[in-house]
């Protein structure tokens, strides 16, 4: 019982207070026969002391990221984090506070919010931003509900198997009771054809959804796709990556109605997969069909700017099944620590980074590739992730050999595309040294030619 | 004392050539842009973010902190949230490279303290529902709601069964109804007795071959345990329907009784009330979901399972509805739940439980004297009064009386919920409050009903800021900062 304060004297007094004779009569609303009987059957309390030995084993039977070089992405991304972004995350009035029901004492989460809406549009290049959803898969799958309601039409959804397999399974899951066909168009050389794109949107079609960069690490021709959705009627959906944006133009730019992304990579660590961020942004006319909370900007009593949660009339606590959505929480500290990171790295920052992604991975690629072992799955430009194909055709060995030399080198493929059951995805970014990324090229050749001997 | 700079936007803060964070040189061969990429694809310039310096950023980051409230500066009786208190161990413990630098596609042969880790949290939680199966995947309880409905439809196309409705309480939480709907069905709202509780006939009426699942929150939003609930079951159960919990007020219940032993077929937990993940400002929470045997099929993938000594992914599960959140889950908030758990134990947990319903029933001993509480003397781990007299007799109602209670340093309650109480003031202490503080609390709600209407009105009065102008916000709204 660590954290419960009252000694045996207070609850004596309290039960006397209350007028009762025990706790167990405390509890007399619940019926005898829906009783417990005895203790659950789960292990014993353990002191802090105990539990730091028991958690500390527990995290020494994994391999993490920080005692081996990691270029796995695909969604998740080992970026660095700046001190200041922990500094304030751990600040207990940001991270023990809830929901700003009340802005009078909430004007630090409710600035910060609406700072975070701010940046997250001056990233994007689109009008609005709410104050973030739960990843960057649910922002996807939100962005195709709210394409349903905004064009009123139900009938069909486009995307591309170009787009992260996991998004694209969320939105199946959702969208299989409600009575609209998900279309999901081949990629040829690991990008969108636009023409079998094209061919598949019809006057039906709500949204089209696709990734920039794409799964695969490839661009995509954004401003003919957007065209082509546009052309239908349709909105285009395009979820990003935020570490792209320093180099390449904003999707508000290329004609995007609803931008989401991943926002895990803006000063948040893996984590194992969560808790993440999920960006959700778009043209000021779908404001009213957005899901989740919207912080704005208002006066006091005395006239003072303050900020305060708005438009709660598309929320489930007022509209009940009528809300736009069901989601209640933000990631409001996850969408703190983006904004911490994205102030500290300003534009220039932003710009930086990106251009060290792009180098490192092409420096990685081209390394790779100089094994004849080796060659890059497609010919399309790419930001900081591309995939390597194995014609030895032995991913699963070459990757577990790497991992045992404590390089993360890749996330085989085989899983979600069994065409590219001989290629792995390779992320690189600013925190890859020109040393890891040799380390990288030595894990891969120490298989080949460790394969080779064997067979000598 | 008050910094008038802590006021300042970043964007008014910003000064162009201000730089915070330094880049290291690139240590590979470089070559310009514009070869490596299209140029269509490129941006003339850089985003048009702030520019700071970082002592800039510490300084504004830390000055906005000290504008909330928080559970570590203040007592927070935001009712059906359980706001208790955040352990600091959990932080330390969770912030360890071996769990927080884990990427989620590594090989499972690298994730084996992890995978053990989540399987036992998967094992307990089983246990503390008293049902037989659990997905940790949800991302939020208002997630888990909505994975279970689905379930429930995969459930029933599976059986051939059509079913279109889904019934919920008057009182239950806004997700309840939502969440219905997103997972296609027609939500139809079941009204409470006098009592608070389900009305046994409006249930009855409502109920039929059509209905697929009556969502109950118990204890309920009015901090009641009803009684019903084994009846409820056994009629919802009678017409082929599934009960499902709405587990947002387990903390009262821990080791007391389980979800599985009244009646429930499916449930969420919300690890960050029950189980001490801190809320964050708004998130993140995590939504796992158990249910019975007959369910198992149809939990999101993957689920962690145990193959002798190791263990791994089973995403080998063809009935599944599928992935309902991207790589595992809110692993961060799983890790804390945990943790929280294995420091209380058995005998731990059902003391947070008496606790917290001792605390509840203590403070509400102590305010029924000078507060209406409508649904009776006894509670659970929270209670509601209602302003309603007050509101006709002196004008002043429940916003009043929150906000006032602001200007001595309490957190505002839940007011306005549930929704079947005029004029709702929902009270949940916690169980990490001591008897200090909820007398102390007990004593200036005595003295603030008292205070003249005006005062009220115009509350609070030592805030950073006074009531906000809401309805203009909404009017004309400003959602970003824009550059004058």
């Amino acid at each position: 019982m660590p954290y419960t304060i009252n000694t045996p004297r207070d609850q004596q007094e309290m039960l006397e207070a209350i007028g009762v004779e025990s706790l167990d009569e405390l509890f007399a609303m619940v019926p005898e026969e829906i009783r417990l009987g005895g203790d659950l059957h789960i292990p014993p309390a353990m002191s802090e002391m105990e539990m730091t030995r028991h958690m500390a084993e527990l995290a020494g039977k994994n391999q993490s990221t920080a005692d081996s070089v990691c270029f796995l992405g695909g969604g998740s991304y080992d970026h660095f984090v700046p001190a200041v972004v922990d500094f304030v995350a751990s600040r207990s009035e940001f991270y023990t506070s809830y929901t700003p029901y009340q802005p009078e004492v909430s004007q630090g989460n409710l600035q910060a919010t609406f700072e975070y809406q701010t940046l997250i549009t001056q990233l994007t290049g689109m009008d609005v931003s709410n104050a973030s959803v739960y990843d960057g898969g649910s922002a996807a799958t939100e962005a195709v509900l709210m394409s349903l309601a905004a064009t009123r039409r139900s009938g069909r959804v486009v995307t591309t198997d170009t787009v992260h397999p996991e998004y694209r399974q969320i939105l199946q899951t959702y969208l299989a009771n409600v009575d609209t066909e998900l279309i999901t168009v081949a990629a040829s050389d690991g990008r969108i054809d636009l023409p079998r794109l094209t061919e598949q949107i019809t006057d039906e079609t709500a949204c089209v959804l696709i990734q920039h960069p794409n799964f695969f690490g490839s661009l995509e021709d954004v401003e003919r796709i957007a065209l082509a959705a546009h052309n239908a009627g349709a909105l285009l959906i395009v979820s990003v990556d935020p570490m792209s944006l320093g180099l390449l133009r904003r999707p508000g730019e290329l004609g995007a109605d609803i931008v989401v992304a991943e926002g895990q990579s803006l000063g948040t660590p893996m984590l194992y997969g969560g808790p993440y961020l999920g960006i959700l942004a778009c043209r000021e006319k779908f404001l009213r069909r957005m899901p989740g909370r919207i912080c704005g900007q208002t006066v006091d009593r005395r006239g003072k700017r303050c900020f305060v949660l708005t438009l709660q009339t598309r929320e489930q606590h007022i509209r009940r099944e009528k809300a736009t959505s069901n989601i209640c929480t933000n990631q409001g500290l996850f969408a703190l620590r983006a904004s911490v990171y994205l102030a500290l790295m300003g534009p220039q920052g932003m710009r930086e980074l990106g251009n060290l992604c792009l180098q490192k991975a092409r420096y990685a690629a081209e390394r790779i590739c100089q094994s004849e072992r080796f060659e890059l799955a497609f010919d399309a430009p790419t930001f900081k992730e591309f995939v390597v194909r194995d014609i030895d055709g032995n991913v699963d060995d070459l990757l577990a050999h790497a991992a045992s030399q404590g390089v993360f080198a890749g996330v085989p493929l085989g899983k979600w595309y069994p065409d590219l059951a001989d290629c792995f995805l390779v992320a690189v970014t600013e925190k890859r040294t020109q040393a890891d990324i040799d380390r990288l090229v030595s894990a891969l050749r120490a298989n080949s030619r460790k394969v080779a001997a064997s067979y000598a | 004392m008050r910094n008038t700079q802590s006021t300042q936007l970043l964007f008014e803060l910003s000064s162009p050539g201000r730089r915070a964070a330094r880049l290291p040189a690139c240590d590979v061969p470089e070559r310009p842009v514009e070869e490596l990429l299209p140029a269509e694809l490129l941006a003339d310039q850089p985003p048009p973010l702030p520019e700071l310096s970082e002592p800039d950023v510490v300084r504004h980051y830390t000055n906005l902190s000290t504008m909330n409230m928080s559970v570590d500066t203040n007592f927070y009786p935001l009712g059906s949230c359980t706001m208790k208190y955040n352990p600091k161990r959990n932080e330390r413990i969770a912030a360890m490279a071996g769990l927080a630098d884990l990427h989620p596609y590594q090989p499972e042969e690298s994730l084996q303290g992890m995978l053990q880790l989540l399987f036992e949290l998967q094992e307990m939680l089983v246990e503390i529902s008293g049902l037989d199966v659990v997905s940790l995947q949800p991302a939020a309880g208002a997630q888990g709601e909505l994975a279970a409905l689905m379930m429930a439809a995969a459930y029933y196309r599976q059986r051939g069964e059509q079913r279109t409705k889904v019934l919920t309480p008057d009182s239950s939480h806004g997700t309840n109804p939502a969440s219905a709907a997103m997972a296609g069905f027609d939500a139809v709202t079941v009204n409470s007795n006098g009592n608070g509780c389900v009305d046994m006939d409006d249930l009855r009426s409502k109920l039929d071959e059509q209905t697929a699942v009556f969502m109950i929150t118990n204890p309920s939003t009015l901090g009641l345990f009803d009684q019903q609930v084994a009846e409820i079951a056994s009629v919802v159960h009678g017409a082929g329907g599934l009960i499902y919990l709405d587990g947002a007020n387990m903390n009262a219940i821990l080791g007391i009784t389980r979800p599985g032993d009244f009646g429930a077929d499916m449930m969420h937990f919300n690890p960050h009330k029950t189980f001490s993940g801190p809320h964050g400002g708004g998130g993140p929470g995590a939504g796992p979901i158990a249910v019975r045997q007959q369910l198992a099929a149809y939990l999101p993938s993957p689920i962690v399972v145990q193959d002798g000594d190791t263990y791994r992914l089973d995403d080998d599960r063809p009935l599944s509805i599928g992935r309902v959140r991207s790589f595992f889950g809110n692993v961060g908030v799983l890790v804390r739940a945990y943790i929280y758990i294995r420091t209380h134990g058995p005998d731990g947990l059902r003391r947070v439980s008496e606790n917290a319903v001792l605390n509840a029933n203590y403070l509400l001993a102590r305010v029924k004297h000078f507060l209406p509480i409508p649904h009776g003397d006894r509670c659970m781990h929270e209670f509601v009064a209602s302003a309603a007299q007050l509101k006709t007799d002196r004008g002043v109602t429940a916003m009043d009386i929150g906000k006032r209670l602001l200007d001595f340093g309490y957190h505002t309650p839940t007011v306005y919920f549930p929704l079947t109480v005029a004029e709702a003031i929902m009270i949940e202490p916690t169980e990490t409050e001591s008897k200090e503080t909820l007398d102390a609390f007990a004593e200036t709600l005595l003295r603030v009903v008292d205070e003249s209407p005006q005062l009220l009105h115009e509350a609070p009065h030592t805030t950073t800021i006074s009531r906000p102008d809401e309805v203009q916000a909404a009017r004309k709204p400003v959602l970003t900062w824009v550059a004058e």
